[in-house]
């Protein structure tokens, strides 16, 4: 049995209206854009009857042709090869004595690709229109552009302070405060909180803080708690929900 | 030529995009959309009795003035203007299901194409030929697409309702000596369907 398609000329002469290359990732290769093109271009090539497709002979050729044209990397080709092989095999199986009952398994397959044809014809029909359109310019006259956003302004630190100074001096009544850096001791604290855990093994929160806390003690006292509990070092309890802290020295890693 | 028609005419020839009928009427507040009418075929008669190298035509909804068509190779051989960059294949065939199915998910364009299409879905959409209309109700409420006015204009058609008829495409698989339809299963099924 011999295949009177599978060469190469009679591919490459199919149209080819690859004219624009794009980024995205499209299989389109010597003109065909898709397997349905490719099945279509040779029922047309042999002058076969799209509803009763010799299927063993049209899939031998499909496999024939998309080998040689690499595109057995393409999964849509792959997933019509494999297609038409198990129509090729269920046209193989024997047939219920009448023909009543008998579905034709390519029934799927026609319609496809009669639907496929047709919008073929339509795009054939729509690429001429645009065609014929191209050739109708309008006038060349383009908006000028939409003004540029202002470049960002470069300023220097003095220049901002002095920028400020001038907005401040033109508010009648200003309410500036000064701002006093106020820096957490968190090693004293933490010093403070081991010492006292040296000689004994549980204090109370107030303990901890020291004689007249201020703001900054309290913070400080209670980051050195945190970090030291972290390590392992004590261990932080609340007996009830609005008592005092517990601090108790960690036992077993105090050796730390 | 009468007023109104040299108002649109200084209309058409300053718009960068077609006019609508609407956007013209809004040249002249003492006018209807009728005269407006009449005053846009006067002006395209004018053009095409008198031989003008221009012509106004009805393109994408709007009116707009363009050169002849006979003229264009000799206008783009000579650089004055650039001819459009054309659709590929695939470009064209999308767009036709697309044109036909609308609103369309990509789905429904792949199983139709028998092709993965979402690069040229994209490409086309970059393009504004094509533009997100809804989303399915299908599982995982997939985008619908449908054609834009601009897909009109590049084909030269006023509205959708001046794309071929299917019906008056042939299915030109058959050989042409057969005479008698086929009668068989799959035709049956095929009608069916359809």
């Amino acid at each position: 049995m011999t295949f009177p398609v599978a060469t190469a000329p009679a591919f490459t002469a199919a149209p080819a209206p690859v004219l624009e290359r794009e980024s995205a990732f499209v299989v389109e290769v010597d003109g065909f854009s898709g397997p349905l093109d490719l099945l279509l271009h040779l029922i047309r090539e042999q002058r076969l009857e799209i509803s009763d497709i010799p299927v063993a002979r049209i899939a031998d050729q499909f496999l024939a042709v998309i080998d040689q044209l690499q595109l057995n990397q393409a999964a849509d080709y792959l997933e019509m090869a494999s297609r038409l092989l198990r129509l090729k095999i269920q046209m193989l199986l024997p047939r219920p004595g009448t023909e009543e009952g008998w579905e034709d398994p390519r029934a799927e397959l026609v319609r496809r690709l009669l639907e496929y044809q047709q919008i073929k014809e339509v795009a054939l029909w729509m690429g001429r229109a645009a065609e014929r359109r191209g050739l109708m310019h309008p006038r060349g006259y383009l908006p000028p552009p939409p003004d540029l956003p202002p470049e960002p302004p470069t300023l220097d630190l003095l220049e901002l302070l002095m920028a400020v100074d001038r907005v401040v001096a033109g508010i009648l009544h200003p309410v500036l405060h000064s701002v006093v850096a106020r820096p957490l001791d968190v090693e004293g604290a933490t010093l403070r909180i081991e010492t006292l855990l040296q000689n004994r093994t549980e204090l109370t929160w107030a303990e901890a803080l020291g004689p007249t806390p201020t703001i900054t003690d309290v913070l400080s006292t209670l980051l050195a708690l945190l970090e030291l509990a972290r390590r392992g070092l004590l261990r932080v309890a609340q007996p009830h929900p609005f008592t005092p802290l517990v601090i108790r020295r960690e036992a077993t890693r105090s050796a730390d | 030529m009468k007023p109104l028609a040299q108002l649109i005419e200084a209309a058409l020839f300053a718009a960068d995009r077609p006019l609508t009928l609407e956007e013209l009427e809004a040249l002249d507040p003492e006018v209807s959309l009728a005269e407006v009418r009449a005053a846009v075929e006067q002006l395209r008669d004018h053009y095409d009795l008198d031989g003008h190298g221009v012509e106004v035509v009805e393109l994408g909804g709007g009116w707009q003035v363009v050169t002849r068509a006979a003229l264009a190779e000799a206008l783009e051989r000579a650089r004055v203007v650039q001819r459009s960059s054309r659709l590929t294949a695939a470009m064209l065939e999308t767009l036709a299901v697309i044109a036909y199915r609308q609103p369309v998910g990509r789905a429904e364009v792949e199983e139709i194409r028998g092709v993965q299409s979402s690069g040229v879905l994209r490409s086309l959409q970059e393009r504004s030929l094509i533009e997100v209309v809804g989303r399915s109700d299908a599982m995982g409420r997939p985008l619908l697409y449908g054609t834009t006015p601009l897909f009109l204009e590049l084909l030269g058609l006023s509205d959708l309702s001046g794309l071929p008829r299917t019906e008056e495409f042939s299915i030109a698989l058959q050989p042409p000596a057969v005479e008698a339809p086929p009668d068989d299963d799959a035709a049956a099924y095929v009608e069916a369907e359809s």
